[in-house]
């Protein structure tokens, strides 16, 4: 929807900017009608019947649970926008400090399985949409149904056994070796292990933690590499249609040049906006990695809160979500306007 | 049938894709409606004639697929493990787009501000991680609900409503504009008679990819709900996400068989429905599809006599109707 009348990139930016308020304040909503509205009163779902009467008013009245639901609607609202996701209910312990403490294993674990899933996905996608309906692309397209079907926790222990039959020292439980964990306190400093490490100098400990990525990453960039395959191979497919592309063949080019430089480059654009979406799907196939390989991260935590039946600090958790994947949409958004011009609008 | 010939007609992959997938996804089907005469023990069944199963027995002999550490026998959980994923689809697809098929078409229809709340409220629910979605209503739908096929298929719903809401609003409002719907107005159609009449069977016809893609989706879904015990409980039904969460922790020392044979059967059943899904949109979608052509065999050229050259014209015409 090319207009006319604008067009500018920094007007585009805060046009962009200015719709995370809304989106993030109808996902709040809903989180809170879900987790505030509908399962009736928390504090005695938690495990409410050990308290006594006393200490149970006094967590309701800490949560803030005595009031109406519109004012704790209201007041929930606020301490997001002030970054306050409250405490949970039995430890009182912040949602942000969950966030902060665990928070950097299940972004390494992602960004490892996206650099993963880009390494498999980009060049099958190219290969299959370059030679369509050969038996290369049969395979390859096969490859991206499979991937994508096979569970993901199966997926995980498959690889766990064969590396443990190829190697039986490859740690494949948890982020790092108990005793380099145990010790975790003195690295500390951005609360990402892998980074902390490094800082810290202590190569060890930072090939022990590389090493504990390794299969949770490839387990989950597995599952995403499919969708990166049928991605750019139906993007290849469509540019080897354009008119550029058969210019390009005119003028003599071979085709393994054109496939590379003319058709490849351009069936990139939209598989930035797409990969962007897939945030949303990294972050479902995070929860499963994490249970599945005993990761301490944020999916965890959310299914410890989940069986203690914690609906508060599920509830953060959950928001917390929530504005990540609103916040990485603009982003790809903004990066998509600024490598596409046709973009904006 | 017309569609049969589209299918026939066109060319690549994906009419094989297509079949594949159509006659995998029947053997489920078979196994789902026929599970109480094709598996041989009930799927809570732990001892038969008061003799208890022997524990992880190997696959062969009496037990097809042998038994898992729970006792139960790995095929007849297979065989009544399709008939709960199909319900769990079937009631989640049908649920979805009851709800979200009207929702589209009316909001397409009226348009202006109801539309842009509806477009920007589902867009946010469609952004959110989907599994997290089904996580959070699972744990709130077992507490009011308990943990049987309506509750887990109900978990899944509200993932789903957006994607139908999208396809079938998007469609609604390029159909609007339509020549037919404005002579059904001219002649005093009223809004709801369109709808129904007139743009509800147009509409439509783009929701059955959809549904077979959300359907492989769901059952990915389903077996995560249950790997994380969140899911189906194992005394409601057979779920094999459930019995490869309870078989993987005898993977680690070799006995293989329990979660494998579910896992199988997860993946066939998706594969088999994204090939449907994925076949028809690459016969029905014509942006995708690719004819099948007969082959065209070149009359030899010194035969040709009276010096007209009709061969060129002949093969560029080639057989495509």
């Amino acid at each position: 929807m090319a207009s006319s009348s604008s067009g500018s990139l920094p007007r585009y930016i805060a046009v962009r900017l200015l719709l995370v308020i809304p989106l993030i304040w109808v996902l709040l909503s809903v989180v809170f009608l879900l987790l505030r509205v509908a399962p009736g009163d928390p504090v005695s779902a938690a495990g409410g019947d050990r308290l006594d009467a006393d200490t149970l008013a006094q967590r309701r009245e800490a949560a803030g649970l005595d009031r109406s639901l519109f004012a704790q609607y209201l007041s929930y609202l606020g301490d997001v926008a002030k970054f306050d996701f409250g405490s949970t209910f039995r430890t009182q312990t912040p949602v942000l400090e969950i966030v902060r403490d665990f928070g950097g294993a299940t972004l390494t674990l992602t960004l490892g399985a996206f650099l993963i899933a880009l390494l498999i996905g980009l060049p099958l996608g190219r290969l299959a949409g370059r030679f369509r309906d050969t038996p290369l692309d049969v395979g390859i397209r096969l490859y991206g149904v499979v991937s994508y079907a096979a569970p993901l926790f199966w997926v995980g222990i498959l690889l766990v056994v064969l590396v443990n039959k190829l190697d039986p020292t490859w740690p494949t439980n948890g982020i790092a070796d108990p005793f380099i964990l145990a010790t975790s306190d003195t690295y500390t400093k951005t609360h990402i292990f892998l980074l902390d490490t490094l800082i810290a100098g202590d190569t060890d400990a930072f090939t022990d933690v590389l090493k504990h990525h390794l299969l949770p990453c490839l387990t989950l960039g597995i599952l995403l590499s499919g969708v990166i395959v049928r991605l750019v191979r139906i993007n290849v497919i469509q540019a080897l249609k354009g008119d550029y592309v058969e210019a390009a063949r005119a003028r003599g080019i071979p085709e393994g040049r054109v496939v590379r430089k003319h058709a490849f480059r351009n069936a990139l654009v939209p598989v930035i906006t797409v990969i962007g979406l897939q945030v949303a799907l990294t972050m479902s196939g995070a929860v499963l990695t994490e249970s599945t390989f005993g990761w301490p991260g944020i999916g965890t935590q959310l299914l410890k809160y989940i069986g203690e039946r914690d609906y508060i600090a599920v509830q953060g958790i959950v928001t917390f979500f929530a504005v990540i994947v609103v916040l990485t949409s603009v982003v790809v958004d903004v990066v998509n306007a600024v490598v596409d011009p046709r973009v904006r609008y | 049938m017309k569609l049969w010939r589209t299918i026939w007609n066109t060319k690549g992959v994906g009419r094989w894709a297509l079949l594949i997938g159509l006659a995998l996804t029947l053997v489920f089907v078979v196994f789902a409606i026929f599970a109480p005469v094709i598996a041989p023990y009930d799927f809570a069944q732990t001892r038969v004639d008061g003799v208890k199963f022997p524990k992880v027995a190997h696959p062969g002999g009496d037990y097809l697929f042998g038994t898992s550490g729970d006792f139960y026998d790995v095929f007849s959980r297979v065989v009544w493990g399709s008939r709960t994923a199909l319900e769990v689809i079937i009631l989640s697809v049908i649920f979805a787009g009851v709800i979200g098929v009207p929702l589209g078409l009316l909001s397409g229809f009226i348009g202006g501000k109801v539309d842009k709340l509806l477009v920007f409220f589902m867009d946010a629910l469609y952004s959110f991680p989907s599994l997290l979605l089904a996580i959070v209503f699972a744990f709130l739908l077992r507490d009011k609900v308990g943990g049987g096929v309506v509750s887990a298929a109900l978990s899944l719903t509200a993932i789903y409503i957006p994607q139908y809401f999208r396809v079938v609003r998007n469609t609604t409002v390029s159909a609007r504009e339509a020549t037919y719907v404005e002579a059904a107005r001219a002649i005093g159609a009223g809004p709801f008679t369109i709808m129904r009449k007139y743009l509800f069977a147009n509409v439509v016809q783009s929701v059955p990819v959809i549904a077979t893609l959300n359907a492989a989706d769901a059952l990915g879904t389903l077996a995560a709900l249950g790997f994380l015990g969140l899911g189906i409980q194992p005394t409601e039904a057979a779920e094999w996400g459930y019995d490869i969460q309870v078989g993987l922790s005898y993977a680690q020392g070799g006995v293989w068989w329990p979660s494998l044979f579910p896992a199988m059967a997860i993946i066939l059943l998706i594969t088999a429905l994204t090939f449907v899904g994925e076949g028809l949109n690459e016969t029905v979608n014509p942006a995708l599809r690719r004819r099948r052509m007969k082959t065209v065999t070149f009359p030899d050229r010194t035969v040709v006599a009276g010096g007209t050259d009709v061969t060129a014209d002949v093969a560029a015409e080639g057989k495509n109707s």
